[in-house]
């Protein structure tokens, strides 16, 4: 059993014990612990089941790396699935469950995939798909969606905070062990600004554990040194709980911060995603243990020896009382001795080499620890737990030679230095045969802008993984950092470490050697998707040589772990498989990020309220005391409609139209883009702009444009307003104010980057408010003033500055509506009380707001165009009958050349009609007008489509607008449209303007 | 003028450094060749201020001047003052090819001011807000979270923030979410 030890557990605080549950258990454990190791001391070995064949799982490793025990996490808001106990810190009132399993974890039904393993090969996936037809959707899909996935999905809203940060640095440095810890010291001593980060809470990483001494001292005494010299230095910030995540082009790299995790109730953000520039970049970010490939290696209980040496040396609690240790390297010995100086039991040391070791063997064997060389395990015993293993020669084919009782295996098959961050951005790797492992290849690395590498790896994360060439490589990667971020390297002596001479590894791909195919299909490589031996050399057999492809369909290293322990051993298994050697097969593509990040993170602060910018008029807080129902325009909320207490949508549109007709209405019309275009060549510039003459356009008028892209589609119109004779105003559509100002300046600034002209965007400057409806002047001129805004004082197409009553204002004689109407702009901060002011004068005419629907509608029963409706991109002036607004006289303007185009001048093009329907009814939107026949395709022929349709109050009939083949030439005829039901609506074609076509109202 | 009223009209949060509303502003956008002798002229004439070095902000008995891109300054003064600097300004440049307009109403300003003003801002633009990276004076046009907005350091260590009147609901709602308790970075 595993279980808490009298001794031991240097990160614990044994003075403070916490409470916590797993699957509803109460269990404690104390300060310092993370879940996995006080689930450990509870003798919860098994955590979890796998994916696919839903087998018993134990925790395996003690960090990052870890593959099986994967819990749901905390409940209602903060709930969150897939969370890896060994990197976990346990805080009191934790809440966990184990996840992929039904109904509980002792007894789970979907555990019959396991005998069923025959059944789901290695691409069972793609397999199902293709055969037979029916099979995939009626029955491998059903029975799929059903065992898959790995966590719960959360249910409610997320309770807590992310937030970025940004920051700019001289050197960032990955890891916070010896490797780490000695770099920032020589970078930090070189003067360059460095930020030191660390995945977990604890500086050093596994340095105490393993021993060593440096500089005549303890390992754990010299960390304890460097980090109060590096606490001391200012221009070091030292960071834990926080993970390089992702190293980018231009030195920009991702830091992971867990603030609160660990401190669930405290205030403050629960992540906060750090978002680095910096110039140099050192990855010491150590190694990972490999597990051995055996039958059974899977089994609870079965653990990386460097996690069982961890939880003993760190947590003090025992994995099992009796512990088999199967290596094919010195290191693991290291666990023997932990373990036997703990008082537990290894009842032998399995070294898969023939010949002995270095002075840890001699160590183990002084001790008293039985090792038998040339050595493994032919398979282990035992179903949720080890009881025991049976041993067999590494060379032979497994026939085992004697079988011994145990309850833990700790199983080392060499290192890998953690790769990840220097290949992120594209630094090669090299095989290096000795250690049997992949390092950075320092000729290499990721390039910055300049050609030259940014990335520098350090420590164990560049090969070397005995304590004393790792010191002395991370005091030269910190010094190089350093230079290449244009410091003078420091002159610090580097430290010095104790040698203690290892023997080589042996690469151990398979054990034993000759495994056959009944040990092979029970030994995993990838233990969260289920991946074995059997599944790789499979795919190698069915043709999927690259192991790019053998990954996507054996999902080897597919999982949350991105493969972290299996990616190696994969390879290597596909290399053997293929006779290849293993450089030659190559590694898959090391990405970001290092290990899953919160959602929380990358949202930052962008949720409720700040999601997204929502642009707010002057007048919008009258808009919600009103209750209006509200649409989105870009990022502004227009008023559709201002329903009153228990009034349709449609009955406040009829009836804020009807006003307005009858007597006045008011709009917000703020929103409109309002570019102040100037300069001595500002008239050239305008006419190039729109499609109309506008340099012709005399002080104090107004004309309506357009604009067209250089492809000659519309793209925004507007009324021009001439302000002086080197100053024009442009009105734009709202959601074309920062677009079309943009586009103006992208001329400006290269294409006609010698025209005298300059723009500035004022859209905010000014509230604009529409008085509109036949009261409309009698409402302006109560509130007095000296503007005259008669008939003769302010024609049609003028505008006028002057006061009216108390306001600073600027009156634009336009009209969307075909009534008598008046666009007032006011300084946006007296932008309210003018409005409160015009609702005051206009009570006696019953004056009322309206909406967006009702100036759409308006607009339509006038026959005016809407870019976005009688436009789509698509769509030229030409194809609206807007020809009378395309300037002949000009030379040249945006998009003529493209409208002389054959394609643009066809006269098939579908040209713009009214359309009244003969029922009465309104068409539908989107709806087309059906021609006889079908196409190709068998669809049915069409010969228009409708562009806008509404019912109009002012006809209290259906009238729509739309594109039809021929149609100015089609005057009343009638057309189908179709319906969504399948049945068709009669149209008669007609004149789009439907409301006083002579502009007499407007005229006023 | 006197309806007139900004953005929050004085809104204010206090978290681990205090963000406030400062209510309304004088604001003039100038565009021109800022290296000619009409526009430097101009300038000092208006506001008393030189034209500034890149990214800084200079000082003038009647504005201060920020530089926005290499033809844009924008010029900060007393909310009454802006049509005055305006005039002032277009006769000083006595038909030189500029533009100069009053923007005072498009905008809104919020101050923040405490030990940790600088991180407030440094989580959400992408800004070096350390001691050595922005000093007072210093003046970026960047962005805050998702919308446009510029801001400098003022000698005593707080900083101003210009953003777009329509959206300063949203600047105020980030820079609360940036400056709550507990979330101090303890970077800068």
């Amino acid at each position: 059993m595993s279980t808490r030890l009298a001794n031991g557990g240097r990160l614990l605080n044994k003075g403070k014990q916490l409470h916590f549950t797993f699957n509803g258990k109460q269990m404690t454990g104390f300060e310092g612990d993370t879940l996995a190791s006080a689930l450990l001391a509870n003798d919860q070995m098994m955590m979890g089941r796998s994916f696919k064949y839903h087998r018993p799982r134990g925790v395996v490793a003690s960090g990052a790396e870890e593959p099986n025990a994967l819990v749901n996490l905390g409940t209602g808001g903060k709930f969150e699935p897939n969370q890896r106990a060994t990197t976990t810190e346990l805080f009191d009132g934790l809440t966990s469950t184990s996840q992929n399993h039904w109904p509980s974890l002792e007894f789970d039904v979907g555990a019959i995939n396991n005998y069923m393993t025959r059944f789901f090969p290695a691409g069972f996936y793609y397999k199902t798909f293709m055969f037979p037809a029916f099979a995939w959707k009626h029955v491998f899909e059903p029975i799929v969606r059903q065992s898959a996935g790995l966590g719960q999905v959360p249910k409610d809203r997320d309770a807590d905070t992310y937030e970025h940060f940004y920051a700019y640095v001289d050197v960032v440095i990955v890891g916070g062990g010896i490797a780490g810890l000695q770099a920032a010291r020589a970078a930090g001593a070189s003067g360059a600004k460095v930020l030191l980060m660390e995945q977990t809470p604890h500086w050093g990483g596994r340095a105490p554990v393993d021993g060593g001494e440096v500089n005549g001292k303890p390992v754990a005494d010299h960390i304890a040194d460097l980090v109060a010299e590096l606490e001391a230095m200012d221009n070091v910030t030292m960071r834990t709980r926080m993970m390089g995540a992702g190293v980018y082009d231009h030195g920009y790299v991702l830091g992971y911060e867990r603030v609160n995790d660990h401190t669930p109730m405290n205030a403050g953000p629960r992540h906060r995603l750090w978002r680095i520039r910096t110039k140099q970049i050192v990855t010491a970010t150590g190694a990972i243990e490999r597990p051995l490939s055996f039958a059974g290696n899977d089994i609870p209980g079965v653990m990386l020896a460097s996690a069982v040496r961890d939880y003993v040396v760190d947590y003090g609690v025992s994995s099992g009382d009796r512990t088999v240790v199967v290596t094919n390297n010195d290191d693991a010995y290291r666990t023997a001795i932990a373990l036997k100086n703990a008082g537990l039991e290894v009842p032998v040391i399995l070294d898969a080499r023939a010949m002995g070791g270095g002075a840890l063997v001699d160590e183990a064997r002084a001790m008293g620890i039985r090792v038998e060389n040339g050595k493994g395990i032919a398979k282990v015993k035992g179903g949720k737990r080890v009881t025991g293993v049976a041993i067999c020669m590494q060379a032979g084919e497994g026939a085992a030679v004697e079988e011994i009782a145990c309850d833990a295996v700790a199983m080392s098959g060499g290192w890998s230095p953690v790769v990840h961050l220097w290949s992120h951005c594209g630094g090669k790797l090299i095989w290096d045969e000795d250690q049997a492992h992949f390092r950075p290849d320092a000729g290499r690395a990721p390039t910055n802008q300049d050609g030259v590498g940014f990335v520098i790896p350090a420590g164990s994360a560049n090969g070397p993984l005995d304590l004393a060439a790792v010191a002395a490589d991370a005091h030269e990667a910190g010094k190089a950092a350093a230079k290449a971020a244009g410091l003078k390297a420091t002159r610090k002596a580097a430290p010095k470490a104790g040698e203690e001479p290892e023997q080589a590894m042996e690469p151990v791909w398979m054990m034993p050697q000759g495994a056959g195919p009944e040990l092979r299909i029970k030994s995993w490589l990838d233990y969260q998707n289920d991946v074995k031996v059997s599944d790789v050399r499979l795919a190698a057999q069915e043709g999927y040589e690259s192991v790019e492809h053998t990954k996507r369909y054996t999902t080897l290293g597919m999982a949350t772990d991105q493969g972290k322990l299996s990616n190696i051993n994969g390879l290597a298994t596909l290399a053997g498989q293929l006779n290849a050697p293993i450089p030659a097969v190559g590694t898959t593509t090391f990405r970001p990020p290092y290990t899953p990040i919160s959602m929380g993170s990358i949202a930052g602060e962008a949720r409720d309220e700040v999601f997204q910018p929502l642009r707010r008029t002057p007048i919008h807080q009258y808009h919600e005391d009103q209750k209006a129902f509200f649409e989105p325009v870009g990022q502004w909320r227009r008023p559709y409609c201002f329903p009153k207490a228990g009034e349709s949508h449609a009955d406040a549109v009829k009836r804020e139209i009807n006003q307005t007709r009858a007597s006045v209405g008011l709009l917000d019309a703020s929103t409109l883009g309002k570019i102040i275009v100037k300069g001595t060549d500002a008239g050239k510039f305008v006419d190039m702009l729109y499609t109309n003459m506008m340099s012709n356009l005399k002080p104090g008028k107004c004309r309506y444009g357009l604009m067209c892209s250089e492809n000659g589609f519309l793209s925004d119109d507007g009324v021009v307003a001439r302000i002086d004779e080197e100053t024009f105003l442009c009105h734009t559509t709202t959601g074309g104010a920062e677009r079309i100002h943009g586009w103006m300046e992208d001329w400006l600034q290269c294409e006609w980057w010698d025209w005298k002209v300059f723009t500035a965007n004022v859209t905010e400057q000014f509230a604009q408010i529409a008085v509109v409806g036949p009261n409309a002047r009698k409402v302006i001129e109560k509130l007095g003033g000296d503007m005259d805004v008669s008939k003769e004082g302010l024609a049609f197409m003028e505008w006028k500055d002057g006061k009216i009553g108390d306001f600073d204002a600027r009156a634009y004689r336009i009209s969307f509506s075909g009534e008598l109407s008046y666009e007032i702009a006011v300084p946006a901060s007296q932008g309210r009380a003018f409005w409160d002011a015009l609702m005051e004068a206009g009570a006696e005419f019953n004056i009322m707001p309206y909406g967006t629907e009702a100036l759409h509608v308006m607009r339509a029963e006038k026959g005016f165009i809407m870019i976005g409706d009688e436009t789509d991109g698509t769509i030229i002036p030409q194809d609206l009958g807007l020809n009378w607004a395309i300037s002949k006289k000009k030379e040249d303007f945006l998009g003529k050349r493209a409208q002389l185009r054959d394609h643009m001048t066809d006269p098939n093009r579908w040209k713009l009609v009214g359309l009244k329907t003969v029922d009465g009814s309104v068409i539908p939107d989107g709806s087309y007008a059906i021609a006889d026949g079908d196409n190709a395709n068998g669809q049915r022929n069409t010969q228009g489509r409708v562009t806008s349709t509404y019912y109009s109050p002012t006809l209290d009939c259906g009238i729509a607008m739309g594109l039809v083949h021929n149609g100015p030439d089609r005057m009343g005829e009638v057309i189908e449209f179709n319906k969504v039901d399948g049945s068709t609506v009669k149209a008669e074609i007609c004149d789009p303007v439907f409301y006083d076509e002579d502009g007499e109202k407007q005229n006023v | 003028m006197s309806n007139a009223v900004s953005a929050l009209e004085k809104t204010s949060f206090e978290g681990f450094a205090k963000v406030s509303e400062t209510g309304l502003r004088g604001m003039i956008t100038l565009r021109g060749d800022l290296s000619s002798k009409p526009v430097k002229d101009a300038v000092i004439a208006s506001t008393g201020a030189e034209v500034p070095d890149v990214r800084r902000m200079s000082r003038g008995s009647i504005g201060d001047v920020a530089w926005m891109s290499p033809d844009e300054l924008l010029i900060v003064c007393d909310y009454r003052a802006a049509n005055e600097v305006v005039t002032t300004l277009l006769a000083a440049l006595d038909g030189a090819h500029a533009l100069a307009v009053n923007v005072s109403d498009a905008r809104a300003v919020f101050r923040i001011e405490g030990d940790g003003a600088r991180e407030v801002l440094a989580k959400v633009a992408p800004v070096d807000l350390s001691t050595e990276g922005f000093q007072p004076d210093d003046f970026r046009r960047t962005r805050i979270a998702q919308v446009a907005a510029a801001f400098w350091m003022n000698s005593d260590d707080s900083f101003e923030v210009v953003c777009f009147r329509s959206v300063a609901q949203y600047v105020f709602d980030v820079l609360k979410v940036s400056a709550q308790e507990g979330g101090e970075v303890g970077f800068l």
